[in-house]
């Protein structure tokens, strides 16, 4: 199963590493990795999205909790929660294919960031879903260049975590 | 007034009550060494790095203290990481000190520079990097404090060479708010319930202790709890010593070398109770048929190590004394005489016991088994024993009846040759006037054969035992039964004169060739009051058995 995983860590040198080199050393898979920092600017949150059953997602859980940088370990399997992922295309826009592009980012709710006489290069942010149908409408016009942020997640309804 | 990064080290260090440093010199951290002659704590120089923190772990492990050694950056730094990791895979407390290159070269590849952090991340439980003089002593402080509380771990402090020559106030930080470490001492008592609910229903249960009852003094409580419910002990090679090896109860060793009648009571159980283990693959052999008719109940500190390799019933996380005080106090009020409740259980285990006892034949040539034999029967049992790795390591599992918590000092997670020599010195240093034993495979000692200097220095009256089968024992061993006996680069053909040798490094050198000189060899060794090395020439072909095929289940045992 994949797993959405939020991680409160100390924002210093070395933290990504440790994470990272838990995932490796133990042979656990990291799809997807985000850290920013949150409103406490020594304190930064991780998105984790890892896939694996419950017992490797439990061993995820407990060893991030182990590290002593760690703050807190939340897994937003089965809670309620909002995640979202911003992408970038750059697309190759012909003449005949623009307006057709223009409608598609509209559709998206998606923004054209910059502009060349034969590309676009578009903001789309949403869940993985609509990402995903955009790539693929967008496919047939002639994709450059894609780049994606990962996963951020939040849990929904008053309270953090 | 302001003091150096040195100053403020050392003094740090005091504060923790360290007295004790094992170490070697280098540019990097001159500053430390010229500051360390003003200092109280005690150095001994080591001749290699790798030993100077098994020499610390094995002070650590022998007192139940940390344990602390000093290097150098770059090949000093390097040259610890496999005493870091087998300090570890076995949870010691060591805080490892290295030097580092000046803040402004860290990157550039300066001399001597490795990059140590990023090295040990994976086998330190954590690792810090000072940047600042002014964090020094916070750093100290919270190196102490993880490396010894929780599940204990080596915790590495890199100190820049600029850091250590600046100067800043020193204030020593009387507590210390982590918001991020805080381990759970304290077992969850509706778990602890239910694990008693279980405990009194069970027909035929089994302990199953590990070195986290030694890490955390439970060696009482467990006896205690042991004996009063009448549950039979079964330890892992690190928790040898938990829990008396003398005992009626004590089944000995579990495992890949354990004891038949370990291995089948763990087998035919219907409630384990796991104290401080964590079910390594040596100790579980398959895992799908360990313990396959029992509920299982895991105490321990460590969240991680429950449920990784086998599926527990009952999970108690928290400090072993902790828990089973709780449980202790819980069974108090239980009046029932529970030896004879078990009575058929605990039969049964000496039917097993009896079928196949633990045995070897001693003929002309010395048997190994035999030299652990006297060993123990002539200190008593009353020595700290440390040991490399290999057939010697389960030799003395087997053949020492360890009785007493921190006796037994040996590489279990990593299993690292070379370990036991050091580790020696380090107990050695902790505890000057005790009997402390080295025993050794003739592989093995090679590895840091080198300390027969810092013995000789410091006059620390250590005696290694070589079980010499000229060969690499536990290797050949399997090269004989998985690959057909083709016995590659497994027999040493040559090495040292280890009598002479140890004549060439002012100890002494003794050799035993025939059964009858193995008593007065250990007699003798015992009786000098200095390093001796005894030779024990003995028999080649010898196997370490009972034997449980890697991965195959526990039932299905080699046995002589």
């Amino acid at each position: 199963m994949r797993h959405t995983i939020s991680a409160l860590v100390l924002n210093q040198p070395g933290v990504l590493a440790r994470v990272a080199g838990l995932f490796s050393g133990r042979g656990f898979n990291i799809e997807s990795l985000c850290v920013g920092e949150t409103l406490d600017p020594s304190v930064s949150r991780m998105t984790i999205v890892t896939r694996g059953n419950d017992q490797i997602i439990e061993q995820i859980t407990k060893q991030l909790n182990k590290l002593v940088d760690i703050i807190k370990v939340v897994d937003f399997f089965g809670n309620d929660y909002i995640d979202r992922e911003m992408i970038l295309i750059k697309v190759m826009a012909e003449s005949s294919s623009r307006a057709e592009i223009l409608r598609i980012t509209d559709i998206f709710r998606g923004k054209i960031v910059d502009v060349t006489p034969k590309s676009y290069t578009i903001e789309v942010s949403g869940d993985e879903n609509k990402i995903q149908a955009i790539i693929d409408l967008l496919k047939p016009m002639g994709i450059k260049e894609v780049v994606r942020t990962g996963k951020v997640a939040i849990s929904r309804g008053s309270k953090g975590i | 007034m302001k003091k150096t990064g040195a100053q403020i080290l050392l003094e740090s260090l005091c504060l923790e009550g360290v007295d004790i440093i094992f170490g070697f010199p280098g540019g990097a951290v001159l500053g430390i060494y010229d500051e360390l002659l003003n200092s109280p704590i005690r150095h001994i120089l080591v001749r290699h790095e790798q030993a100077a923190v098994h020499a610390a772990d094995g002070y650590a492990r022998s007192s139940g203290k940390t344990g602390v050694c000093l290097v150098t950056s770059g090949p000093g730094a390097t040259n610890t990481v496999t005493g870091i990791a087998t300090a570890y895979m076995d949870s010691i407390p060591v805080v490892i000190l290295t030097g580092q290159v000046s803040t402004g070269l860290i990157g550039n590849d300066a001399f001597q520079e490795a990059d140590i952090m990023g090295i040990t991340r994976p086998c330190t439980k954590h690792n810090y990097l000072v940047k600042d003089i002014k964090e020094l002593a916070r750093i100290i402080k919270e190196a102490f404090y993880i490396a010894g509380t929780g599940r204990p771990g080596p915790v590495l402090v890199d100190l820049p060479k600029d850091v250590i020559a600046d100067s800043a106030e020193f204030n020593y930080p009387e507590s210390l708010n982590m918001q991020s470490y805080n381990p759970t001492y304290r077992g969850h008592r509706g778990q602890i319930q239910k694990a008693f609910k279980l405990i009194l229903k069970a027909d035929r249960p089994l302990i199953y202790a590990g070195g986290g009852v030694i890490s955390s003094n439970a060696s009482e409580e467990l006896t205690a709890f042991a004996r009063t419910l009448a549950i039979p002990v079964t330890s892992t090679l690190m928790g040898l010593g938990c829990f008396p090896g003398v005992d009626e109860l004590s089944l000995g060793m579990l495992g890949m070398h354990g004891t038949y009648r370990a291995n089948m009571a763990v087998t035919n159980c219907d409630l384990l109770i796991a104290v401080g283990a964590r079910f390594d693959d040596r100790v579980t052999g398959k895992t799908d048929e360990f313990a396959p008719n029992a509920k299982i109940i895991h105490i321990d500190i460590d969240p991680t190590s429950i449920s990784k390799n086998i599926r527990v019933d009952i999970p108690i996380v928290g400090d072993a004394k902790d828990v089973l005080k709780k449980i202790n106090k819980l069974i108090q009020e239980e009046k029932e005489d529970w030896t004879s409740i078990r009575r058929e259980w605990l039969d049964q285990i000496n039917e097993w016991k009896n079928t196949y006892p633990m045995t070897y034949e001693q003929r002309d040539v010395i048997k190994p088994q035999y030299v652990v034999e006297k060993i123990y029967e002539l200190t008593r049992g009353k020595a700290i024993i440390s040991t490399e790795v290999g057939q010697h390591q389960m030799w003395t599992a087997q053949y020492y009846l360890f009785t007493k918590p921190r006796t037994l000092l040996t590489s279990g997670g990593l299993g690292t040759m070379g370990y036991g020599f050091p580790a020696a010195i380090g107990a050695q240093i902790a505890f000057p006037e005790k009997t402390v034993i080295d025993i050794a495979g003739d592989g093995s000692i090679q590895m840091n054969i080198q300390e027969l200097a810092t013995v000789a220095q410091y006059n620390l009256p250590v005696k290694i035992a070589v079980l010499n089968n000229r060969c690499l024992g536990m290797p050949r061993q399997w090269q004989g039964l998985f690959y057909d006996k083709r016995y590659s680069n497994t027999c040493l053909e040559v090495s040292p004169d280890f009598v002479k040798l140890a004549e060439a490094y002012g100890a002494v050198g003794l050799r035993a060739t025939k059964p009858e000189e193995v008593v007065p060899t250990i007699e003798k060794a015992l009786s000098i009051p200095k390093a001796v090395i005894m030779d024990f020439v003995v028999e080649r072909e010898e196997d370490v058995y009972p034997m449980v095929p890697a991965g195959a289940p526990l039932k299905e045992m080699l046995l002589v």
